[in-house]
């Protein structure tokens, strides 16, 4: 039984098919990448896998569970225990510390615990960094508190958006590295992303156009 | 965690959340302050009215059957008369305190030295009284009538000792050319009486045509020691209602419960009833025009106020509703943020109105020690005294600024409900 499957969704706004008939499986462990130009269905494909948005048509199974008929409420219970996000924008908590920031994702799960939060910090190499607002962090640096906070309840997936779309070079290897690291820690990463050297380091790229999977790649220099 | 993203939230958005107390300081301080006045504006508005007469007149049974059949208003021609050493007895009955003057009268017709007649009205001026409670009060005409302008010499003092004396009303003054000082003879069939005028007075009305001097006088000229044709009593009455409607028309018409609640309020109907059961052979009535006109000046004062307040409100409720919207606005893609890791609806409302509820509270304690400033300016402006602290207004503004609150922050909680993660923080 695969981690995720999607059959057959679709996503219909109005005239537009955002998203026609796409099909595709991620097993426990996979590193993804999501690419296509803008446009092509990629925020839609996020929004329907990171449980913040139904398919029109389809089925979304979630190990094995089928979860696109589910109600606004178990979706959010389905994001907060299964699933981790990343953002382009990063989206932290302007008036809250970074360690509180990751302390906002353990508060709604469960508990939140201060020492774990320093620990998924120090785990992104910004535990010096905790006491600092977001205004006090480079872009990159809001990056991986985002990180942070995404992996902190150790979800099922992690899911990226455009993750590196705001970041220098430098900021994008720090990224990439992280996420190879998770990879070999046997953590499921779905990556959306325009940037091809960013799907060039994922197992396999999906990639979508005009709302339809086009072609998927299976990196063949794929190493951890 | 909870408190520390409340404390945070408040610090950061110090400017609108100041904006929000102002707001609801406004609101509370004007319901703080008409909710106090309000309550006490029937005292003050009773006080007032009370410097324009009695409300109550007590007057023999036969008299007022007399009055009631024949249109005749005098226990002289009726023959009846009440007990002037009963009168300490008004000031023995339930509402007793609300009692705030009263005044014995008795009259006759005189002759003058001219060969003119007169009427002369016996009274109390400023008669001392020890009750058999202990308590010591002046009642008497000084006040009762304080509306007299004095045109010449003063009023009669019986404290000073004024015994024959005599005040004189302006219309008997000119006609008879008396100035105060003066020594008049007055006669009737039963003797005669020199009195010293201590002043003339001008009331206004029919009381012009008259003489008034002290109670004895008047009795011992009319033969009639120990006796008054009637009483005048100035009470403070709450306004009528159905239950006060009803029991004037019938006290024993009603249930027990509502007889108690009758008997225990101090409706004009009320007091008339229970100044009959201490005065013999009385009927005790309410001046209908009096009572009338300050239950209608103190409903309409008090629906005023209750307009004002409800009016205060809404603009706070409004007021808050734009501050409120606009910073959930502002948090879109914070609570779209919190919704996406997991946060429901209910955690995220409960985070949002527990910041304005203790921003309301800050604002409402403000308002409310505001408001009571506002009240004693009303007070001293409009009734010349202070407005009394009522500490059920504490309860009550309370309980107005929570619901304002809540109420103006609802056009902001259904937004937040329908605030999309998925639209926030990708723009879908």
């Amino acid at each position: 039984m695969s981690l995720l499957e999607l059959k057959n969704i679709s996503k219909i706004y109005g005239d537009l098919k955002a998203l026609d008939d796409v099909s595709f499986k991620v097993e426990k462990g996979d590193w993804v990448a999501i690419m296509g130009p803008s446009g092509s269905g990629k925020s839609t494909m996020m929004n329907i896998v990171g449980c913040m948005d139904k398919p029109s048509l389809g089925q979304v199974l979630l190990d094995g569970a089928d979860i696109s008929k589910e109600s606004d409420k178990s979706l959010t219970n389905i994001r907060r225990d299964k699933i981790g996000l990343i953002f382009q924008q990063f989206h932290l908590v302007n008036y809250l510390t970074a360690v509180e920031n990751v302390m906002v994702s353990q508060y709604y799960h469960s508990m939140p615990d201060e020492k774990e939060a320093l620990a998924a910090l120090e785990r992104v190499g910004l535990k010096d960094r905790a006491k600092h607002l977001p205004s006090q962090l480079s872009g990159g640096e809001q990056q991986r508190v985002c990180i942070a906070r995404a992996l902190i309840n150790y979800p099922e997936i992690v899911l990226a958006d455009e993750p590196t779309g705001n970041l220098d070079e430098a900021n994008e290897n720090i990224v990439i590295d992280i996420f190879k690291q998770l990879h070999r820690e046997g953590t499921t990463l779905i990556v959306v992303t325009h940037d091809p050297e960013v799907a060039e380091v994922a197992q396999r790229t999906l990639v979508l156009e005009h709302g339809r999977l086009a072609k998927e790649i299976v990196n063949p220099n794929f190493k951890d | 965690m909870f408190l520390r993203m409340i404390g945070r939230a408040l610090f950061r958005q110090k400017g609108k959340m100041l904006m929000i107390a102002f707001t609801i300081a406004l609101g509370a301080s004007l319901a703080t302050a008409m909710l106090n006045v309000m309550m006490d504006v029937g005292d003050k508005v009773n006080q007032e009215l009370k410097t324009y007469g009695a409300n109550i007149t007590v007057v023999p049974k036969q008299a007022s059957v007399l009055n009631e059949i024949y249109g005749l208003d005098e226990s002289e021609e009726s023959g009846a008369y009440l007990k002037e050493n009963e009168l300490g007895k008004i000031k023995t009955i339930f509402w007793a305190f609300n009692i705030v003057d009263f005044a014995p009268f008795i009259d006759t017709h005189i002759d003058l030295e001219s060969g003119s007649s007169a009427r002369l009205v016996g009274t109390w001026f400023n008669h001392h009284m020890e009750l058999p409670t202990g308590e010591k009060l002046n009642a008497g005409v000084t006040n009762l009538r304080s509306w007299w302008e004095i045109t010449d010499g003063r009023w009669i003092d019986e404290q000073a000792g004024d015994k024959k004396a005599a005040m004189v009303g302006a219309a008997v003054a000119q006609r008879e050319n008396i100035k105060a000082g003066d020594s008049i003879k007055v006669k009737t069939e039963h003797g005669s009486e020199t009195l010293v005028v201590t002043g003339v007075f001008d009331a206004g009305g029919d009381e012009d045509e008259n003489i008034y001097a002290p109670i004895d006088v008047v009795q011992r000229l009319s033969d009639t020691d120990g006796l008054l044709t009637s009483i005048e009593v100035s009470a403070l009455t709450t306004p009528d209602n159905d239950l006060a409607r009803k029991a004037a028309k019938d006290p024993k018409s009603l249930g027990a419960a509502d007889y108690e609640t009758w008997y225990c309020t101090a409706y004009v109907s009320s007091i008339c009833y229970q100044i009959q059961e201490v005065i013999t052979n009385s009927v005790a009535a309410p001046v209908r025009q009096v009572a009338e006109s300050e239950g209608a000046i103190l409903e309409k004062t008090q629906l005023l106020m209750i307009l004002i307040t409800l009016l205060s409100l809404l603009g706070s409720a409004l007021g808050i509703s734009n501050l409120v919207t606009a910073s959930v606005m502002e948090r879109s893609s914070e609570i779209g943020l919190l919704k996406a890791v997991g946060a429901h609806d209910g955690a995220i409302s409960a985070l949002v109105l527990t910041e304005i509820i203790l921003t309301a509270i800050i604002g409402g304690l403000v308002g409310y020690f505001a408001g009571f400033g506002f009240a004693q300016i009303i007070g001293h402006t409009v009734f010349g005294s202070s407005i009394e602290m009522k500490p059920i207004v504490i309860p009550i503004v309370a309980l107005l600024v929570i619901a304002v609150t809540l109420a103006g922050s609802i056009p902001a909680i259904r937004m937040l409900l329908r605030l999309r993660p998925a639209e926030v923080l990708h723009g879908r």
